[in-house]
């Protein structure tokens, strides 16, 4: 059963091609990674199935529904959600407040969203920081924060964009748990990420982005072996198939792992 | 907000607030008249506060443009009580609908073209302005002359009193119902949402709020008290005046006590209205005894400089840590 | 039909003022990312300085330009550097507030020193005309655009050829990228807005000879400055300047259309209109 069908879509900056007729489906209950190297066009793409961006051409399906020329806020409402790169708190506001703003969306009811904001901290393991203003929460909590917020809208689908980055390896590992156990309940997962370990580990398939072309797509295995997506990553020197090892492909993650929430966001 | 407020705050809150109401209830009874109008101008400028805050401290979309709405409410209720008779209480109302309506105009303008944070200060200036020139050629509205309301004699259907003690109970009646509204603003869906708004558009927007209505809805409610006040102004001052109830002078009057006292708290606008008010009347009257008009507006500057700079969040968070009786944050 | 002609040369004119004083503004802004609220009043001050050197030491408003060009200068770099650099970091709308404060001081400090009264300086040029067939100019205006369109250059030339210059363009493109690179930013700031407002003294002398001001006129002159620079769109130098012609031109033609009132009225319009329709100008990276 599919949840999101994307045909064609195309968006440019000025010149430059930055989503050049993506076209792909997501099914119900899937994990889809979505790497690609820097600037290859995939937040522009999450921009785009979001509404947060206008394509110029294309059409996006989202459980029968088009949702091509939709504002954010009903995209979310239809149950599609997506968390930001650069991590965007509501910094005065307590980390409980942060979650009960995206629980409102389905009740109207303060205690009731309360209830179940609280749920979620607890799930996404903030319970014991509640009442502390986000502002003053550490990096790998505000990325658990940006998650449980998301997670509050009540989604279909969940959309990630870098949650690992510039998170310990222990820490991302937590996350992969979380991220897991919402896809055992019922929710698809479309993942930005540069941390390869995760989106191995996770993914049931991989889409490969390079200069807004979807250059490859299938299981995370068959993906690291295509020389196309070698060279994207690496250039065409390395394009030698013989490092990468299948099981544990390092390499293409790794040039790009530093690019971690500290760099500034390309728009 | 309540990261400032401690739980002591929590059981001194109420009774302080409490205790404040009955002390401002009696003061009539033993202030002379100049304090009265003192204090009069003090509530005066705490509601406006108040209003200005729903829209500029909650939701952060700052206006220089209120005297706007105020004018309107100015306007409307007089004219309304003078040429068709009707009393000012209903008068107030008809103004704070078509202040309301004009709010979702220039609402809808701004928040359909993105226009936020210094831009959204220059477009609510630049239609605030408009509203004043236009006031001011309206002959039939009084035009440059203004309008003098006529007395009728004391009554309160007409809102005209000899003396100022029922106007006083009349401005601390408006500034307590708005302070009532602005605490279940805050702890309402729309108050939350605002404030989300305020911190982070994109993200409220990825979180399924309609920014858009939140932000117009924002506006409606502050310019309808917005206007409420300007039908007391003139009432109160029996004349009105483009000048006075339209300028940016009072733009900068009404967003100033909440910025001083802090913008998107509840106490922010009232706090600041009690440092200020006072403050600028008894300098306005000091300098333009020795002929120096413009002098509370430099103190007025100085003011907003040494705030920006040294209580971005305003001074009222600082008073609710000494009242929670904590010494640093 | 002469008229009409002559209210746009007469638009031109006053249009490269225009241009001089809000490439002030988008200089500032194009660095710092502030507003200049006081921009009106600083030029208004710059107004007056001209004016009492004129007046009391007789010294010519063109003369004075140098003058009022470097106290412009110190107070535009002592506004940065004492107050803007220590708030780079607050929301805009904070930053826009400090700076009506430093507005509101400027304008009523000239309102308590010298009376809401308008001043003219009366030059012995500030009468005579040119004919050029049918039509008029004044030669103050005639003189005031040639020097405008000149200062620009002289910037222009400044900003692109000379190492501080390179340095200031640098600042502006990438704030993160010069602290990196080792530029000492808060002060290529303080000289950022000392430059824009230099812009405004040397407007202010120019444009003695004919205009009269009082400390009210400091609001119009920074609204004025405001359209130009949103329809000039930022960091377009040339953009600016023709922004400037542009509303020069509209201004006059308005005054012969329109009653003295409602010029007014269309300029506030004007700048709405500018501001919705011209997002991508001097807006562009900041309301996404």
């Amino acid at each position: 059963m599919v949840i999101l069908q994307v045909e064609k879509v195309a968006k440019r900056f000025g010149g430059l091609l930055a989503v050049d007729d993506v076209s792909f489906s997501l099914d119900e209950g899937e994990i889809l990674g979505l790497i690609g190297p820097n600037g290859a066009g995939k937040t522009t793409l999450f921009n785009l199935l979001t509404g947060f961006l206008q394509p110029e051409s294309g059409r996006i399906h989202f459980r029968g529904a088009d949702i091509t020329r939709l504002p954010p806020h009903a995209i979310c409402r239809l149950g599609m959600v997506r968390t930001f790169q650069i991590v965007r708190p509501f910094l005065r506001l307590s980390v409980l407040e942060n979650v009960v703003v995206a629980a409102l969306l389905r009740t109207n009811a303060m205690a009731a969203a309360r209830r179940q904001a609280e749920d979620l901290l607890t799930f996404v393991g903030l319970e014991a920081r509640r009442h502390t203003p986000a502002a003053t929460l550490t990096l790998p909590d505000r990325k658990r924060l940006e998650l449980g917020r998301a997670l509050a809208t009540q989604p279909r689908l969940l959309m990630l964009d870098e949650v690992m980055a510039g998170l310990t390896p222990t820490e991302s590992d937590r996350f992969l748990g979380l991220i897991r156990q919402v896809n055992q309940r019922g929710v698809t997962v479309l993942l930005i990420e540069h941390v390869m370990r995760a989106v191995m580990a996770l993914s049931h398939r991989v889409l490969v982005l390079n200069y807004g072309e979807l250059i490859a797509a299938g299981s995370p295995a068959a993906v690291v072996r295509d020389r196309q997506v070698i060279e994207a990553y690496l250039g065409e020197d390395y394009a030698y198939a013989g490092t990468v090892r299948e099981g544990n492909p390092g390499p293409p993650g790794e040039p790009t792992q530093d690019h971690g929430a500290s760099a500034p966001e390309r728009r | 907000m309540r990261a400032f407020t401690g739980e002591r705050a929590a059981r001194r809150g109420p009774m302080l607030v409490g205790g404040a109401l009955l002390l401002l209830l009696a003061a009539p009874l033993y202030l002379g008249s100049y304090w009265t109008s003192t204090l009069i101008l003090v509530f005066f400028y705490a509601y406006t506060g108040q209003c200005w805050n729903i829209l500029g401290g909650y939701a952060g979309q700052v206006s220089l443009g209120h005297a706007a709405f105020l004018g309107i409410g100015a306007y409307t209720s007089t004219a309304l009580f003078m040429f068709a008779g009707l009393t000012p209480w209903l008068g107030m109302l008809a103004g704070g609908v078509l202040a309301a309506l004009l709010g979702l105009c220039i609402g809808f303008v701004s928040f359909r073209f993105h226009i936020r944070g210094a831009y959204f200060i220059l477009i609510t200036l630049a239609f605030a302005e408009i509203f004043h020139l236009l006031a001011l050629h309206l002959e039939s509205l009084g035009g440059a002359q203004g309008l003098f309301v006529p007395f009728t004699g004391a009554s309160w259907a007409k809102m005209q009193f000899k003396g100022n003690t029922n106007y006083y109970y009349v401005a601390l009646a408006l500034l307590v119902v708005i302070t009532l509204v602005a605490r279940a603003l805050e702890r309402s869906k729309l108050g939350l949402y605002l404030v989300a708004i305020r911190e982070d558009e994109d993200a409220s927007r990825a979180l399924g709020v309609n920014t858009m209505r939140c932000k117009l809805a924002a506006t409606a409610i502050s310019a309808f008290f917005t206007a409420l006040a300007g039908a007391f102004y003139s009432n109160y001052f029996f004349y009105i005046h483009p000048d006075e109830v339209l300028d940016v002078e009072l733009s900068v009057d009404i967003l100033l006590r909440p910025i001083v006292g802090g913008a998107g708290t509840l106490f922010g606008p009232i706090v600041g209205s009690f440092i200020l008010t006072p403050l600028a009347e008894l300098s306005r009257a000091y300098f333009s005894k020795e002929g120096l008009i413009g002098t509370h507006l430099i103190i007025y500057g100085l003011l907003l400089i040494a705030v920006v700079l040294f209580f971005p969040r305003g001074v009222a968070p600082y008073l609710a840590r000494l009242v929670a009786g904590k010494r640093t944050s | 039909m002469t008229l009409y002609v002559q209210a746009i040369l007469n638009g031109i004119l006053v249009g490269g003022v225009y241009g001089l004083v809000a490439i002030g503004l988008s200089l500032i802004f194009g660095v710092m990312k502030i507003i200049n609220f006081a921009h009106g009043e600083m030029l208004v001050l710059a107004m007056y300085l001209s004016f009492f050197l004129f007046t009391l030491l007789g010294i010519d408003p063109y003369m004075s330009l140098f003058v009022c060009a470097v106290a412009a200068f110190i107070l535009g770099y002592g506004v940065q550097r004492f107050l803007v650099n220590r708030i780079l970091h607050v929301p805009e709308e904070m930053q826009v507030l400090l700076m009506l404060g430093v507005a509101l001081v400027l304008q009523n400090a000239t309102l308590v020193a010298w009376g809401p009264n308008f001043r003219a300086a009366q030059t012995r040029y500030s009468l005579s005309t040119v004919w050029l067939g049918p039509l008029v100019m004044d030669v103050p205006r005639l003189v005031a655009f040639v020097l405008a369109l000149a200062l620009a250059l002289l910037l222009y030339l400044f900003l692109r050829r000379t190492e501080l210059g390179t340095t200031i363009r640098a600042a502006a493109d990438n704030r993160d990228g010069a602290v990196l690179i080792g530029l000492d930013v808060r002060r290529i700031y303080a000289f950022s807005f000392g430059l824009g407002a230099a812009c405004v003294g040397a407007a202010g002398s120019i444009i003695l000879p004919f205009l009269p001001m009082s400390p009210y006129s400091a609001l119009s002159f920074t609204l004025t400055s405001f359209i130009v620079v949103i329809l000039g769109g930022m960091g377009s130098f040339l953009g600016v300047l023709v922004g400037g012609l542009f509303v020069g031109v509209a201004e006059n033609l308005g005054a012969v259309v329109l009653t003295s009132s409602s010029k007014y009225i269309f300029s506030y319009a004007l700048l709405i209109l500018v501001m919705v329709l011209r997002p991508q100008g001097i807006f562009r990276g900041r309301s996404g």
